[in-house]
């Protein structure tokens, strides 16, 4: 078996969720490659060759694969593909967009956000939001998956595998970007973070979001949010957790003023302990909470910080 | 110019599913079925750009059973202008309904075709950019703001660490997310005059595709059952919880 397996990348550098990819490559089993695919990725390229398992890092640094757009990076994969027997990627936004468009165009099916790895064509995969896991076989000759990064612990970083130029260029003139907006932050990545401290509809404005920083702070904790607080405009889209957001699964995740509904718990009910804080005890978030406190979030947040 | 929005018939997002019992499959039997809501926002965004004098036609198509005919009829009282039913019993993966969907894009030409990002069914996320790359079209997958100059569209999608631009030639593809819009409610009128609206019935066989795939269901279980926890009564006795009990701090 062979592997390639497509790097995550964040601002030019390599993401968090590449890691766990390619340990969900070495439990199919087989030769694994990266591809690097950018422009001016050298960087990203030489942290890929450090995690273990990996043999060899193919990069196409061009400025057809700026920003990752889905139409070269789709002709890229194609391209690529003849010489394996699985394509990865994480089930971020980038694996979401590109990977469905190397299935079709290889005339096989994809498995969404794969949890576990049974055997090299059998896979476990959440559906209904998470409230049912099947196991899927695949027969298709080349199979097409994105990985949820929660379910496979990081490889290390200590490997050192080759790396080769692909000089293959995508053209095209269908699509060209415009601009993209990051959201700046100095706090860890929501999807790697240990901590995740998240506030819901319950937080009332934008402004009362300032709450949760000193206890992000004091416990180095990503801060999320449910879909009612983005859409209320509290908050920027990239903070939603859920069936539909980002898929957390930390140490600790704290619920702060959200009521529970099942597309937020989809996103959160894997963390290893959870806590809830809410002001109505019937609220449906208590069920999955390992510790409720019911309260004022406004009395029980500034506490909370001082006496951490 | 002319849209097509391609809707899913779903089960209703606030039923909790059940596990049949032969962890066959889940039990979708007597529970309350509706559309896909990403495909209610793709609807709604199609008749949108109608109001403004952007498209001209908006034609609705599912892959389903005969009842997904409710879903249709719920597209075209919100406002879309006539329906194709392609009708199938079988459990149809994304492939082959991008497949399906990429003969009526071919039939239909239209300048613009929007779906939604996933079903919440089998929350795969592939039917799109699968269509996109079927029919050799640009994609704007998880779209937060569509708009339409010209012979381009700049479609916003909601991206991880925040929000990206994309300008793609016409005809794209598009599938929402759901900070689009807020789609409106049905009116009764509406409901009756969209009895009356044209919904065209095929088959998978009228256009030549396989809908077979090579993907089996082995089987279906339930997740790990959470047990709830217990409550504490104030901030002193979480941290000591925190602490002592879960070590987390
Ligand atoms: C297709 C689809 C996809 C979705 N995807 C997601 C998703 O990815 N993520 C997501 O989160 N949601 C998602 N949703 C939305 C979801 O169904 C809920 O509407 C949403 O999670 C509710 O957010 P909330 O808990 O913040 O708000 P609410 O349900 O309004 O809950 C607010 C809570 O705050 C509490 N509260 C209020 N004031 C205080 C106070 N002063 N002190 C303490 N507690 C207080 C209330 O008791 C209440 O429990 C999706 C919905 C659909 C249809």
């Amino acid at each position: 078996m062979s592997i390639l397996v497509l790097a995550d990348l964040h601002e030019g550098q390599l993401a968090g969720a590449t890691a766990h990819v390619v340990a969900a490559a070495q439990a199919i089993g087989g030769d694994i490659d990266v591809l690097v695919a950018g422009e001016g990725v050298q960087a990203a390229a030489e942290a890929a060759a450090k995690l273990d398992g990996v043999s060899k890092v193919r990069v196409a640094d061009n400025a057809a694969y700026a920003h990752q757009l889905a139409e070269p990076m789709g002709a890229l994969l194609v391209e690529l593909a003849g010489d394996y027997t699985h394509v990865l990627a994480s089930a971020s936004t980038t694996g979401k967009n590109v990977l469905p468009r190397l299935a079709a165009l290889k005339d096989v099916s994809q498995l969404s956000d794969v949890i576990g790895v049974e055997s090299a064509d059998t896979f476990l995969r959440p559906i209904y939001a998470g409230n049912a896991i099947a196991t899927v076989k695949s027969d298709d000759a080349l199979k097409v998956i994105t990985i949820r990064t929660t379910g496979f612990d990081a490889v290390g970083t200590s490997g050192s595998a080759t790396t080769e130029a692909v000089d293959f260029v995508a053209d095209n003139a269908q699509s060209s970007f415009v601009k993209q907006e990051l959201a700046q932050s100095d706090r860890p990545e929501l999807g790697g973070a240990k901590v995740v401290i998240s506030g819901g509809r319950g937080m009332g404005n934008g402004e009362n979001f300032k709450l949760l920083d000193g206890i992000a702070d004091k416990l180095g904790a990503a801060i999320g949010a449910s879909r009612a607080a983005v859409d209320a405009g509290f908050v920027p889209n990239d903070m939603q957790v859920g069936q539909t957001g980002k898929i957390v699964a930390p140490e600790l995740y704290i619920a702060v003023g959200i009521s529970g509904a099942i597309q937020h718990l989809a996103g959160m009910k894997d963390s290893k302990v959870i806590v809830a804080i809410n002001k109505d005890e019937e609220a449906p978030i208590f069920q999955v909470a390992d510790y409720g406190l019911v309260g004022d979030l406004f009395e029980i947040l500034p506490e909370l910080e001082s006496k951490l | 110019m002319k849209i097509l929005v391609a809707v899913k018939r779903v089960i209703d997002y606030n039923v909790k599913i059940r596990v049949k019992a032969d962890h066959s499959d889940v039990d979708l039997t007597n529970v309350k079925m509706a559309m896909n809501p990403f495909c209610e926002i793709a609807v709604e965004e199609a008749v949108r750009l109608k109001e403004k004098g952007v498209a001209t036609e908006v034609v609705a198509v599912t892959v389903g059973p005969k009842a997904a005919q409710e879903q249709l009829r719920t597209a075209l009282a919100l406002g879309a202008d006539r329906a194709i039913h392609i009708e199938t019993d079988e459990r149809v993966e994304s492939l082959a309904v991008a497949k399906l969907l990429a003969k009526v894009v071919d039939e239909e030409q239209p300048g613009l075709v929007i779906l939604g990002k996933q079903a919440i069914d089998t929350d795969n996320n592939q039917t799109g950019q699968m269509l996109a790359a079927l029919t050799n079209l640009p994609q704007g997958t998880f779209a937060s703001e569509v708009a339409v100059d010209g012979d381009k569209v700049n479609v916003t999608r909601e991206i991880d660490g925040g929000l990206q631009t994309v300008a793609l030639t016409l005809p794209a593809i598009v599938t929402t997310d759901l900070r689009l819009n807020e789609p409106r409610y049905a009116k009764l009128p509406d409901i009756m005059k969209a009895k009356k609206k044209p919904l065209d019935v095929k088959t998978s066989a009228d256009y030549g595709v396989e809908v077979a795939s090579k993907v089996t269901l082995l089987k279906v279980e339930s997740p790990a059952e959470r047990k709830g926890g217990i409550k504490v009564a104030s901030v002193d006795e979480l941290i000591d919880k925190l602490k002592n009990e879960a070590k987390v701090l």
